[in-house]
């Protein structure tokens, strides 16, 4: 065990400060120590996604980055996404468009999907398909997530033009 | 009625039944991340598990010395073998009849297997403290093929040795496991040596791995003050983890509170019980503190629930004109170092004996050798009924090189051969009985969606540019169809653990006309809270809206077999609809009663009971659900509730018929889909949003399995594919869009019909894929090349053909 470092981070627009090794995840700072359980553990190779935060304005895995990498960054969980009442337009479309089934990866699933959306608000299927591509699921198939992020752009835009 | 009744198409609709494409009651958490999976439970002083594994695939364990590991500050723990062998957990019993080590007990079978349990503060400590356990290991010669197993004079399970009868009848070697034999072999063999045709054909269903995106964990509380434990885990089946659980522990069953949480994904991963859930159970009984157990994704790889592994040698004969005789079939079954195939304890070999398909085959016979190696135990149904993805992969790749020997169209040949409509119930040459089919109907329907004709005849001109060198890209056209046998089962012949494989619901109806059922099922993420709120909502007249549907735990659920094999809705949907009508049977009489007419001059409409001839005289579902709670009715007890057990008198048959379209570059080996057609006939639909949900995903893994998902292990029994760096898992970028399409042919004996959809995208799909590839190929000679058909693979195909000279 090495000596623990002092963490601060912004999580979902609140400040947070902790101890932690510098050897911890990032993924096992927020689950362990910030109760933050939305963003999961499937890898830990970052090949899956579950893990997916939004880091500083970018798409992370957060299960192999360093919480000490992180020290002062601000960070978007898929608890910063949306409010019961509230939804982002991606949480309805998921659910209109069944693109989720066992719910392990729509965390990260919807998480990189809104920074997808934010680098190019107009994707064709394609860039959705390879915008996506660092995130698995294992039970859709892939098609209902792309009808969701593609259906949820179209809206998102749609709002846009209506509010111009 | 007045204006303001709501008319019955609009009560129909409000109650969200049967039929309807109702959105999930589940996405709400699942969407705003507040699902709850088991490595989010949190409890006080919870410590982390974690486990020594062997690097060798066999050897003899020395020694193990924990003395390091426990100065390590944080470490609590550290169990062995020894340390378990008082209690008498150091070993288990397995589904299949078998037993298997729980912690090494002085040697190991396969890489990856459990030696010690370290108990630790938190989970990197226990990380350090597994680094830190000193293990001597005495390397032994190494097996990990059947048939070498089976000649080899090492002996690998020496606590088996000098027992010749094993859980399932003779062994025949000190590395046989059982021999199941089905079916008629002497009539069999004489049809073969007497037939006009006889294609033959030995392939390998490579071993795989069902790998959900939730690995498998537990947490265990052993509440020392109370007598009580409670284990939180990722199982398809709690209520046999808890029966499990008891037996071995001797903590007697209502002291046992087994509860499966949001589970993520389990396609028959979770259905097994493994060493990491007895040692938490075991290291919370010693520390008296909840103990928490995740494997890594390594280790889910590696130990828990490998998939398929079956060596095949098949015989179809048949008549010039590609009538089918006769079928033969072989199985050498490699089970690993121990046997824990997940089957109905009757089957060793699962439902491998519906292995003749959707064929009218007079005469046929099955024998599968269950052998053991130094690979990991398993043998689960990864996203099928037990086997089934096996034996329809079988018969599809034999109807294939049939049609090769005849020289015939391969869809034709199915033709030709299928159980003709009026010909259901159908009994089988290797014993089920198929409840009902209509296969040339959806074959028909498949074949002119996709214009069968028009792609044979651009395949034919693909061919002939290809040889005049004008591209190179052949196109191949994969068919399957396929029929599963699902929803075990009935408790005359299917039991796990002696337990029969019924399922349960129990319903709660409140005074205010809202419900509670609760299931002996639970959920990995096919929609139970959904479409069950649905069966329901039309069984007795009730919102799906107002229903909420439990399941997975043990405390308050029903017994039931669990959820695999696609038996929930078969099974616990059938409890669902017989527990509804007796709800529906009670709410009769009470609406009589307030109506002052006689029981039988009341009928159910909807979402009420009305007078015959009378409609205008009505009580609804609301107001007969608040009688039963606040009148005295005479002769009825207060309440309306009701419970069912189902055991249901026979199996369900799914099938459908799957075309794919698929150019693939002979240079690079890259197979690209040009076209996926599905249609699906799974009886009576629930939620057709769910269904065609269930098969996107189902194709998708069959997508994998056939092009190019494998464990893969070298000569020295190591695990090659232990990451997802080479475990094959599609992303977005590698999966087409599928077409679904469907035919209902409702299940006679089921109470509404349905038989279970869950899988059969992937036992159909697999053959669909693998036949794609193999049929780019036929025109140049090839008749049978084995899966995963990675480039690879594909590549060296096209060169063994001469197509790169």
């Amino acid at each position: 065990m090495t000596d623990k470092m002092h963490i601060k981070l912004k999580v979902n627009g609140e400040d947070k400060e902790f101890l932690a090794e510098p050897r911890e995840l990032l993924i096992y700072a927020l689950r362990e120590k910030l109760n933050i359980t939305g963003p999961h553990v499937g890898c830990e190779t970052s090949h899956c996604g579950a893990c997916t935060v939004t880091l500083d304005g970018k798409s992370v895995k957060s299960c192999t980055m360093f919480v000490a990498q992180a020290n002062g960054a601000e960070i978007t969980t898929i608890e910063g996404i949306g409010e019961p009442d509230a939804l982002h337009v991606l949480q309805e479309s998921f659910r209109e468009h069944h693109g989720l089934q066992c719910g392990f990866c729509t965390p990260g699933m919807i998480t990189r999907a809104t920074k997808l959306l934010e680098e190019n608000p107009n994707p064709t299927e394609e860039e959705v398909r390879f915008g996506m591509a660092g995130n698995i699921c294992r039970c859709t198939g892939y098609q209902n997530i792309v009808k969701s992020i593609l259906s949820a752009a179209s809206e998102i835009n749609a709002a846009k033009e209506a509010a111009q | 009625m007045n204006d303001m009744t709501p008319d019955r198409e609009e009560r129909s609709a409000n109650l969200k039944g049967m039929g309807c494409s109702r959105k999930r009651v589940e996405d709400a958490r699942f969407t705003q991340g507040k699902g709850n999976y088991v490595d989010d439970i949190k409890l006080p002083d919870m410590l982390h598990g974690d486990f020594v594994r062997s690097p060798y695939a066999h050897a003899r364990v020395v020694s193990v010395n924990k003395e390091a590991a426990l100065a390590l500050p944080g470490v609590v723990a550290v169990l062995t073998a020894e340390d378990l062998a008082p209690l008498n957990l150091h070993w288990m019993p397995t589904l299949a009849g078998d037993k298997q080590m729980v912690l090494a007990d002085g040697k190991v079978l396969f890489q990856g297997q459990e030696v010690a349990f370290v108990v630790a503060s938190d989970r990197y400590v226990a990380a350090d403290a597994v680094e830190l356990v000193e293990v001597e290991y005495e390397e032994l010669p190494v097996i990990t093929d059947p048939f070498e197993a089976l000649k080899s004079e090492v002996v690998l399970r020496e606590d088996l040795e000098g027992q010749t009868e094993g859980a399932h009848g003779p062994r025949k070697h000190h590395n046989h496991i059982f021999t199941w034999e089905q079916g008629d072999e002497a009539g069999t063999n004489q049809v073969l040596d007497n037939a006009e045709v006889v294609a033959e054909e030995t392939m390998y269903y490579h071993r795989t791995h069902p790998c959900p995106l939730e690995t498998c964990g537990s947490v265990a509380s052993m509440d020392k003050v109370n007598g009580k434990l409670t284990l939180w885990g990722t199982f398809q089946a709690p209520h046999v983890v808890r029966t499990v659980a008891s037996l071995l522990s001797g903590i007697e069953e209502h002291n046992i509170r087994v509860v499966s949480p949001d589970i993520g994904g389990g396609f028959g991963n979770k259905v097994g019980v493994y060493p990491g859930y007895v040692c938490s159970i075991v290291a919370s009984i010693v520390t008296g503190k909840p103990v928490k157990w995740v494997e890594d994704r390594m280790e889910n790889l590696m130990s828990t629930a490998f998939a398929r592994d079956y060596h095949m040698t098949g015989k179809i004969s048949a008549t010039k004109e590609g009538k089918i005789t006769g079928l033969h079939c072989h199985v050498t079954a490699d089970h690993g170092g121990f046997d824990a195939c997940a089957d109905p304890t009757k089957f060793p070999a699962g439902f491998m004996n519906i292995c003749t398909g959707s064929y009218d085959i007079p005469v046929a016979y099955l024998a599968v050798d269950g052998v053991y190696t130094n690979k990991a135990p398993g043998g689960v149904s990864y996203r099928c009924s037990f086997r089934v993805t096996e034996a329809v992969y079988f018969i599809e790749r034999m109807i294939e090189v049939l049609a090769i020997e005849l020289d015939m169209d391969a869809a034709e040949l199915r033709r030709i051969n299928f159980i003709k409509k009026e010909q259901f119930p159908y009994t089988a040459a290797l014993g089920w009985e198929y409840d009902s089919g209509d296969y040339h109907t959806a074959w028909d329907k498949a074949l002119e969606t996709v214009d069968y004709e028009g792609l044979r005849a651009e395949q034919a001109e693909r061919v002939e540019a290809f040889k005049r060198g004008e591209t190179r890209k052949l196109m191949g056209v994969g068919l399957s169809f396929f029929t599963e046998i699902v929803g075990a089962g009935p408790v005359k012949n299917c039991d796990i653990l002696g337990m029969g494989m019924f399922d349960s619901c129990e319903i709660r109806i409140h005074p205010t006309g809202s419900a509670i059922a609760r299931l002996g099922t639970i959920s990995q993420g096919q929609g139970h809270a959904t479409t069950f709120a649905q069966i329901l909502a039309s069984e007795i007249g009730i919102s799906a809206d107002s229903i909420t549907i439990e399941e997975g735990d043990t405390d308050t659920a029903p017994y039931g077999l669990g959820t695999y094999g696609s038996r929930s809705t078969p099974v616990a949907g059938a409890a669902t609809a017989m527990a509804g009508r007796k709800i529906r049977a009670k709410a009769q009489m009470i609406a009589a009663y307030l109506l002052e007419v006689h029981d039988d001059d009341v009928e159910f409409d909807i979402d009420r009971f009305v007078v015959k001839g009378a409609p205008e005289r009505f009580k609804t579902m609301k107001e007969i659900a608040y009688a039963a709670y606040n009148q005295a009715i005479p002769g009825i007890e207060p309440g309306l509730e009701a419970v069912s057990y189902y055991d249901p008198p026979n199996m369900t048959y799914p099938f459908g018929a799957y075309v794919c379209v698929m150019d693939i570059d002979v240079d690079t080996g890259v197979p690209e889909i040009r076209r996926f057609y599905a249609l699906d006939d799974c009886g009576t639909r629930i939620n057709p949003m769910i269904i065609e949900g269930q098969v996107h995903g189902g194709l998708t893994e069959a997508l994998a399995v056939a092009l190019g998902q494998e464990i893969a292990y070298d000569d020295m029994g190591n695990v090659k594919t232990g990451t997802l760096m080479d475990f094959f898992l599609p992303t977005a970028w590698e999966v087409p869009n599928y077409e679904t399409d469907y035919t209902v042919t409702p299940s006679p004996h089921h109470p509404i019909g349905a038989k279970g959809v869950g899988e059969s995208p992937h036992v159909g799909g697999v053959p669909c894929f693998s036949n794609a590839v193999q049929d780019a190929f036929r025109a140049f000679g090839l008749r049978h090349t084995n899966m995963p058909h990675d480039h690879w693979r594909i590549w060296q195909t096209a060169n063994g053909l001469g197509l790169h000279d």
